[in-house]
């Protein structure tokens, strides 16, 4: 079987194929040099890695335009890389530098950037629900053929707001999608104990168009998006994509004793069956779209280009102190 | 419309047509300006102030939201992001608390925390004030709630004429923008020039002239003032009343120039008289005018309890013409 040409259908798909697998790397490798930069004590404040759940941000922001809207999380380097942010600008922001998105004024939590239609990574849980709905409201009523992606977190299905804007969506018909990562837990408790009944039901009883998909599976996530996008853009209304998968580090990069809440070996798991770059990489040398060697290859340069990122963002300054004052208001 | 452009304009109109009108122009105006409430469309509002607005600007304008206030306004802030410029109303001032996430978290900070790449320019017009008997969840004036935020800007209209100008200004703000109406006002007339004009945030107005006490007040308290001023004038007492019309942007020359100048001051707010509006604006008297003062400055607002609805007992939670009297005399020394 191995032996076999690629399928029409996947020579087709190659390129993109390959786009989502470097993205995937390019989480990666950021994260993993967040990480280092919290041991090595060389960044202020806190961060939340995203490593484990690449193919959800990478499936979904795929299927996006550039001008599309999205809104994040706390947890949000993965959806901002997705959606196209730099990541020298990125890590200029998490070190608090002026060149940073934010000019160093939002951090981790609080990276956006217009030009991606990035509207926001927000550090209150469910707090960018309203925004992104917001979003695909100016989008209906500017009749600009633009589609909202809200990111939240399976922790955000505890606030009220979330099913008053998912009411308001569907009344409205606009073009948002709410994109659920179950990641199984928030902060340090199983959704289990927080999450009752089923979760797509409360998508559904608005009237939500609302599928689940394997989060660890970059192909599944991008068709299901694609669908739930492609509805939303032709003014069918609004959808809900849970998107099953897990978060390979704590709650925050100083979350490191974690035997209280999961065990080991469920990581583990996780880990070694469920990585979805590796498993797309198997499929991608599987299907021929490219050898062991060019994806090793592939993925020594991503690292080196978060490497030099990290360097760029260290030598950039600090804002100046006057600037404290600055942006308060527009 | 020629007859518009007469500048001897003497027309009346009330403190409700004064913000319907200024809802208009400014939808006429600009097509982005919409807005989001909960029976706005047909009912126009429980008080009628949007009637006839649904009619001239349609569905996609005016548009009738689910009981869902931090819902609906934080669909504004994304709205105003990404275009638009919505006017979210929330029927009465008590039910800011279900928008606080929206407006304080996401509206104040997005500008900030953005580094100034997005902004939400929006209003939210809700109301203030006590006496309409209508008890403890429908009569607080929580507007200090708002001051205490930056990135807000907090306007308190007391007449028909503030009331149209600022509320354009606010309409064309590229901030989110807090609108309180007291909602025993909406009835008052008063004159409303018919041609467009807007008026600057940040600048206070002087009520009225007088040079032996300030009564610096907002909103509900600038008729009080007004009255307990006649009423001192009878006893041989000249009051200045100075409303500061928005509380952020706050003219604070204007408040410290007249205690300056008639070197005793009383602040009249009906938000609670604990860490309110009349301690800041006090306390910024206190300091600027501490040389010419002759006698601590006083505060009025709101007593300390939830407004019961008993008339008399809710009577007497709010300053009124005669406290205020009593109160301006005293200081005075008579
Ligand atoms: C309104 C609010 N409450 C609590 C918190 C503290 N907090 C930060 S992240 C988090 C858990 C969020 O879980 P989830 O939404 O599942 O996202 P995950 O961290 O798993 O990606 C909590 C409780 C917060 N930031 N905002």
């Amino acid at each position: 079987m191995t032996s076999l040409a690629p399928t029409p259908q996947v020579i087709e798909k190659a390129e993109l194929w390959l786009r989502m697998y470097r993205q995937m790397l390019a989480i990666r490798f950021f994260e993993n040099q967040v990480n280092e930069l919290y041991t090595r004590a060389l960044m202020p404040g806190l961060a939340h890695l995203y490593i484990g759940e690449e193919a959800v941000a990478v499936g979904v922001c795929e299927t996006l335009e550039r001008t599309d809207y999205i809104t994040s999380t706390h947890r949000g380097h993965g959806h901002c890389l997705a959606k196209g942010a730099s990541p020298d600008l990125m890590f200029a922001e998490l070190l608090g530098k002026k060149a940073g998105y934010c000019k160093g004024k939002g951090g981790s939590m609080h990276i956006a950037d217009p030009a991606t239609g990035n509207l926001g990574a927000n550090a209150i849980v469910c707090g960018s629900a309203g925004i992104a709905t917001g979003a695909a409201f100016s989008a209906k009523r500017l009749a600009n053929g633009r589609v909202s992606v809200c990111f939240i977190g399976e922790g955000a299905l505890g606030q009220g707001v979330l099913y008053e804007v998912m009411n308001l969506a569907e009344l409205f018909k606009l073009p948002v999608i709410y994109v659920c990562e179950n990641n199984l837990y928030s902060e340090y408790t199983h959704f289990s104990e927080t999450t009752a009944g089923d979760i797509l039901a409360r998508a559904t009883a608005f009237g939500l168009h609302a599928a689940s998909v394997d989060g660890q599976n970059v192909r599944a996530v991008y068709e299901h998006a694609q669908i739930l996008v492609e509805r939303a853009r032709r003014g069918a209304g609004p959808g809900f994509l849970l998107c099953n998968t897990y978060r390979y580090h704590g709650h925050h990069v100083g979350d490191i004793n974690r035997e209280y809440y999961r065990s080991r070996r469920e990581e583990q798991t996780w880990k070694t069956e469920r990585d979805p770059i590796a498993n797309f990489a198997k499929w991608l040398i599987e299907q021929k779209v490219a050898t062991v060697k060019e994806l090793d290859e592939l993925s020594a340069r991503v690292e080196t280009e978060m490497k030099k990122a990290v360097e760029f963002a260290m030598a950039t300054p600090y804002p100046s102190p006057d600037e404290v004052a600055e942006d308060v208001y527009a | 419309m020629p007859e518009m452009s007469v500048t001897t304009d003497q027309r009346e109109i009330t403190f409700a047509q004064a913000i319907r009108e200024a809802l208009a122009e400014e939808m006429r105006r600009d097509p982005t300006v919409c807005i989001l409430g909960e029976d706005v469309a047909e009912a126009g509002t429980p008080f009628k102030v949007l009637a006839g607005l649904l009619e001239e600007f349609g569905k996609d304008r005016v548009l009738d939201t689910p009981i869902s206030e931090a819902g609906f306004t934080g669909l504004a802030v994304g709205a105003a992001m990404t275009g638009m410029r919505p006017i979210v109303d929330i029927m009465f001032g008590d039910f800011i608390t279900l928008t606080m996430d929206q407006m304080v978290n996401q509206a104040a900070k997005v500008h900030y925390m953005s580094g100034g790449h997005w902004k939400a320019p929006m209003v939210m017009r809700t109301t203030l004030g006590a006496t309409r008997r209508s008890a403890a969840q429908h009569s607080q004036s929580l507007h200090a709630w708002f001051c205490h935020v930056p990135g807000l800007k907090v306007i308190l209209p007391s007449t028909p004429y503030d009331a149209k100008g600022l509320l354009k200004t606010a309409i064309r703000d590229d901030n989110p923008v807090v609108f309180f109406e007291d909602k025993m006002m909406y009835k008052l007339k008063g004159h409303v020039p018919a041609a467009d004009y807007t008026l600057p945030l940040g600048v206070a107005d002087v009520k009225r002239e007088g040079e032996d006490i300030t009564l610096v007040a907002t909103s509900s308290m600038v008729q009080v003032a007004l009255g307990a001023a006649a009423m001192l004038e009878e006893i041989g007492i000249s009051a200045e009343v100075v409303d500061p019309r928005t509380l952020w942007p706050l003219d604070e020359n204007t408040l410290i120039q007249s205690a300056r100048k008639t070197s005793r001051a009383i602040v009249l707010d009906e938000g609670y008289e604990r860490y309110g509006v009349t301690a800041e604006i006090a306390s910024l008297i206190a300091a600027g005018a501490f040389y010419d003062l002759d006698a601590p400055v006083k505060r009025m607002g709101a007593m300390h309890v939830p407004i019961p609805f008993s008339p008399p007992l809710e009577d007497m939670t709010v300053p009124t013409e005669q406290t205020v009297f009593e109160a301006a005399r005293k200081m005075c020394g008579r």
